[in-house]
């Protein structure tokens, strides 16, 4: 058989948009525009929407605490039983949902995420909330605004905003979670 | 009457020959035969065997005719190569009088499939406290030689003992159901590794042994003659064989799904396994082909149980004991005894023709391929196989457990006094 | 997971451990001001009971209900001496309601094996206790309960103790148990053992002073008066005494063990009340547990298009 021509396949990896360095600065940017936001860090609480969404809750919240000297309540806020594909798709495994102790009552959820894309897990996030508690205003943190909205939701603060084609994949990658290095990857 | 004219058959898988039959006789048997205005029937290919004799077929008439009728039980008898079948007193009710044996034989007659000879039950409806008339139905038109309660076991010593002495006067056997009671209440399978699994209630093989083996010693006590139904178990066999050792008038039957299936199925729940006795282990059914092959077990029977899908399309627990067996039982035994090489055709005819009819004192089946002897016969061809289609039996019922199984072996012709029952594989 | 529960046996280690850490994160429901969960909205659960059992039907009930599902309660009479409402029937009807799950409570060993496969219905089928054969939830939340005060069940020594003949219980157990890695020692009078019980895989002991203090749970079982009527032991008093669980007992057991019991207790016969009611009983947290585990069971088998996978299999956002 004759050799036939190989098309120009991506490397594996994609090409890196963020870095380690690039993701810790838009942390702590989003940390401070938090603070900026609502006026310090009273009555925030950082929900982190699995799985990477929680580390970088962690994260922001460490920041925060580094800038106010004062612990800020983090948790994590699964989705999975709200989700409006649940039944595309065989069952899923549950990830963990952890409120802090001093709930989530009147106070400014700040949702955090790793990427936005359709806007319908944040859907069925703010669907998970209501059945938890009334917050007096839930905010949006997320690392990666890839656009394509499916809903009519925007992100609060943003960690970057990286336009894609519908073909794309975003990869994010944590130290914490992920092997290897902090990255955020498009192929 | 037709005169038939088989060519090249093989007498007990033997060289090739012909068979004329005629004024319900074989008239004539050797090579190049010819007869004037005969039906010619090629059996190039096909063994001839003598008229399969089952002495454990449950025909359900009267009183489950939903289940079978004597007219579709012994179509499928007839399509299964048989052309007599004893047929079980469990009836409702019960065939414990000289009016019944007499019905379920006219019956018979009137169907014309295949020759029925009641058997009679041993105590008044089953119910093993007192013994029914057996010298009525002895000397009845029905001429019943053996006697049972098969689905309940005589199992009160005394009364066995009283009803073995009792049959000696007319030459009768008593064929024993042999399932100690107590021992086996609401049990439900074999009692082995499976049962406690699947929590359902065990079944001991003592529960059949034992009451073989005292079945045994009374028979030898009294000096009369016993038969035990569908041994099921490699104890069995063991005392049958000590039994015979000893020079006792014993004689002992397998039933083809004992030689083939085991409870493993059980764990199916499918109730269309759910038999009595019940299904048994892999060493049983070697120790059963093993006593089967050295003569040890006399006879194969069918024991021919149908019951209406309702009674098998439910709980295991809920479900009715037993299985078809008339129109597969050749085939079985082919696949089980022949092509293992454990037993030839000459055997085959043995055990499921000669031996059944010699227990029932039956004159005119059983005997040999031979010039003068009643025509009674059945042309199988043993190269053939064939998937097992429920919806495809003879029988009213459906409940056969080697649905979908491929078998060898296929009838294709069975002659009753000369006259053919079964042609083509097709009722004639 | 397959599409049915109906033993314990069919749950391989992954999907045993699936099922129990789905239920650690649904138990934490109870703690909320709304007990509900979205994810069966629009199914419907059919609890058939052809036997009676209050407490299993109000745990599955509850777990459906939970998880928005629509719940059917059927209860229909019969015995395995009268025949009643065939199973068949039953399952037909069902079947024309749209059933999407049946939970089965039957006198007769494996009747959920036939709802399932004799072709009568395409509902998930879950079996909630069958004759003297298994009883795969309540397995599954005695595991979950052991797992919340042993951690890790690998290695771990359970004692089940009493009538092992008749329970389906400890046969789910045995089951489950050894394919989450712990030694099981069933411990009763030799009547009350199964025949052919050595090929179980489990330790099988006479004698209950020997096992208590090595064991890290101790799971009682029921254990009816009538049974010495048919004797399978002599008197309930030789009964209590040979295999009760008393305070005398209790005391030689680990600081760590802790007491089961699947209930209803006879208390007196095979468990003392101070024993039920002591620290080291966790006989009401079973039942409690018990909604989590059905909710679990019950969202892994219908919360998506198909039973949940468990070969892992990474989601991303
Ligand atoms: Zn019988």
């Amino acid at each position: 058989m004759p050799p036939t021509q190989q098309p120009d396949l991506p490397p594996v990896d994609g090409r890196t948009v963020l870095d380690s360095r690039d993701i810790t600065r838009a942390l702590t940017r989003i940390s401070h525009e938090i603070l900026e936001r609502n006026k310090g860090a009273q009555d925030i609480v950082l929900l982190g929407i699995p799985s990477r969404g929680v580390h970088l809750a962690s994260r922001i919240a460490a920041k925060i605490t580094e800038v106010e000297g004062a612990a800020v309540p983090v948790g994590s806020l699964d989705v999975t039983m709200y989700r409006d594909d649940l039944r595309l798709r065989p069952a899923r495994a549950l990830a963990p949902t952890e409120i802090p102790s001093e709930g989530i009552d009147d106070k400014v959820v700040v949702l955090v995420d790793d990427v936005l894309y359709s806007g319908r897990t944040i859907r069925s996030a703010l669907d998970a909330l209501n059945d938890i508690g009334r917050p007096r205003a839930v905010q949006l943190a997320v690392l990666v605004d890839r656009g394509h909205r499916e809903l009519p939701i925007r992100a609060d603060f943003v960690g970057k905003n990286l336009p894609t084609s519908l073909a794309e994949k975003v990869a994010v990658r944590l130290a914490e979670y992920d092997d290897g290095e902090d990255g955020v990857t498009i192929r | 009457m037709t005169t038939y004219l088989i060519k090249n058959a093989q007498p007990y898988g033997a060289e090739p020959t012909d068979l004329l039959l005629q004024n319900g006789v074989i008239a004539a048997i050797g090579e190049n035969l010819e007869a004037q205005g005969a039906e010619v029937v090629d059996a190039t290919g096909l063994i001839a065997l003598p008229g399969l004799v089952d002495l454990h077929t449950h025909l359900r008439e009267p009183g489950r005719e939903d289940a079978e009728t004597v007219d579709t039980g012994t179509q499928a008898a007839a399509l299964g190569g048989f052309t007599a079948v004893h047929a079980m007193a469990n009836t409702d009710p019960v065939a414990d009088t000289a009016g019944v044996v007499e019905q379920v034989w006219r019956l018979g007659r009137e169907a014309g499939h295949c020759d029925v000879f009641p058997v009679g039950a041993v105590t008044v409806g089953l119910a093993g406290e007192r013994l029914a008339e057996l010298g009525a139905m002895a000397d009845s038109a029905a001429r019943v030689r053996v006697f049972s309660d098969d689905g309940k076991c005589v199992s009160d010593p005394v009364i066995m003992r009283r009803a073995l002495e009792y049959v000696k006067a007319f030459d009768g056997v008593i064929a024993q159901h042999a399932q100690e009671p107590l021992l086996t209440e609401d049990a439900q399978m074999n009692e082995g590794e499976l049962s406690g699994r699947l929590g359902l209630r065990g079944w001991p093989a003592v529960a059949e042994e034992a009451i073989i083996a005292r079945d045994c010693l009374l028979t030898a006590h009294v000096g009369s003659r016993l038969h035990v139904c569908h041994v099921s178990t490699a104890g069995s066999v063991e005392i049958v064989r000590w039994a015979k050792s000893k020079g006792w008038n014993v004689t002992a039957e397998a039933c083809p799904h004992h030689l083939l299936l085991t409870d493993e199925l059980a764990a199916t729940y499918d109730p269309i396994y759910k038999v009595n006795p019940p299904l048994r282990t892999a060493a049983d059914v070697e120790a059963l082909r093993a006593g089967l092959a050295d003569g040890t077990i006399d006879i194969v029977a069918t024991d021919h149980a149908p019951h209406p899908h309702e009674d098998k399309d439910c709980e295991w627990q809920a479900a009715a004991f037993g299985m078809l067996g008339l129109e597969t039982a050749l085939s079985i035994v082919q696949h089980t005894m022949v092509d293992t090489g454990l037993i030839g055709w000459a055997e085959v005819a043995e055990r499921l023709s000669s031996a059944p009819a010699r227990i029932g004192r039956l004159a005119d089946h059983g005997r040999p391929l031979a010039e003068g002897e009643p025509a009674n016969l059945t042309l199988y061809d043993a190269a053939a196989t064939r998937t097992v289609e429920a919806s495809e039996m003879a029988s009213l019922s459906r409940n056969t457990p080697y649905a979908g199984m491929e078998l060898p072996g296929r009838v294709v012709a069975t002659f009753l006094r000369g006259k053919a029952t079964v042609l083509d594989g097709k009722l004639a | 997971m397959k599409k049915h529960l109906l033993s314990a046996g069919d749950l391989t280690r992954d999907d045993a451990e699936l099922i129990l850490s789905t239920a650690a994160e649904l138990r934490s429901l109870a703690d909320r001001p709304i007990k509900k969960l979205p994810a069966l909205r629009g199914r419907t659960i059919v609890n058939l009971f052809f036997e009676d059992s209050t407490r299993t039907r109000i745990s599955f009930e509850a777990a459906a209900k939970r998880l928005s599902a629509d719940v059917i309660n059927f209860s229909a009479k019969g015995s395995s001496l009268s025949k009643g409402e065939s199973l068949k029937d039953t399952a037909l009807t069902l079947e024309a309601m749209g059933a999407d799950a049946v939970v089965v409570r039957h006198w007769a060993s494996g009747a959920p094996h036939n709802l399932a496969n004799a072709g009568w219905s395409r509902s998930s089928v879950i079996n909630a206790g069958d004759g003297t054969h298994e009883h795969p939830t309540q397995a599954l939340l005695d595991a979950f309960t052991m797992t919340r005060h042993l951690s890790n069940l690998d290695g771990r020594r359970i004692a089940i103790v009493g009538d092992v003949l008749h329970s389906r219980v400890a046969r789910s157990n045995a089951l489950l148990l050894q394919t989450l890695g712990a030694e099981v020692t069933l411990v009763a009078p030799p009547t009350l053992l199964p025949y052919g019980v050595e090929t179980w895989g489990v330790q099988t002991s006479y004698d209950l002073d020997a096992v208590l203090p090595k064991a890290d749970a101790v799971m009682m079982l029921r254990v009816q008066r009538e049974r010495m009527n048919a004797s399978f032991f002599p008197s309930a008093r030789e009964y209590s005494r040979r295999y009760g669980l008393d305070a005398r007992r209790m005391g030689s057991l680990q600081e760590h063990t802790i007491v089961m019991h699947p209930g209803p207790m006879i208390r007196g016969m095979e468990i003392t009340a101070d024993v039920a009611d002591s620290e080291r009983s966790v006989i009401v947290e079973q039942v409690t547990n018990g909604v989590a585990v059905r909710m679990a069971v019950l969202y892994l088998l219908l919360g998506g298009s198909e039973p949940a996978l468990t070969t892992s299999e990474e989601s991303d956002a």
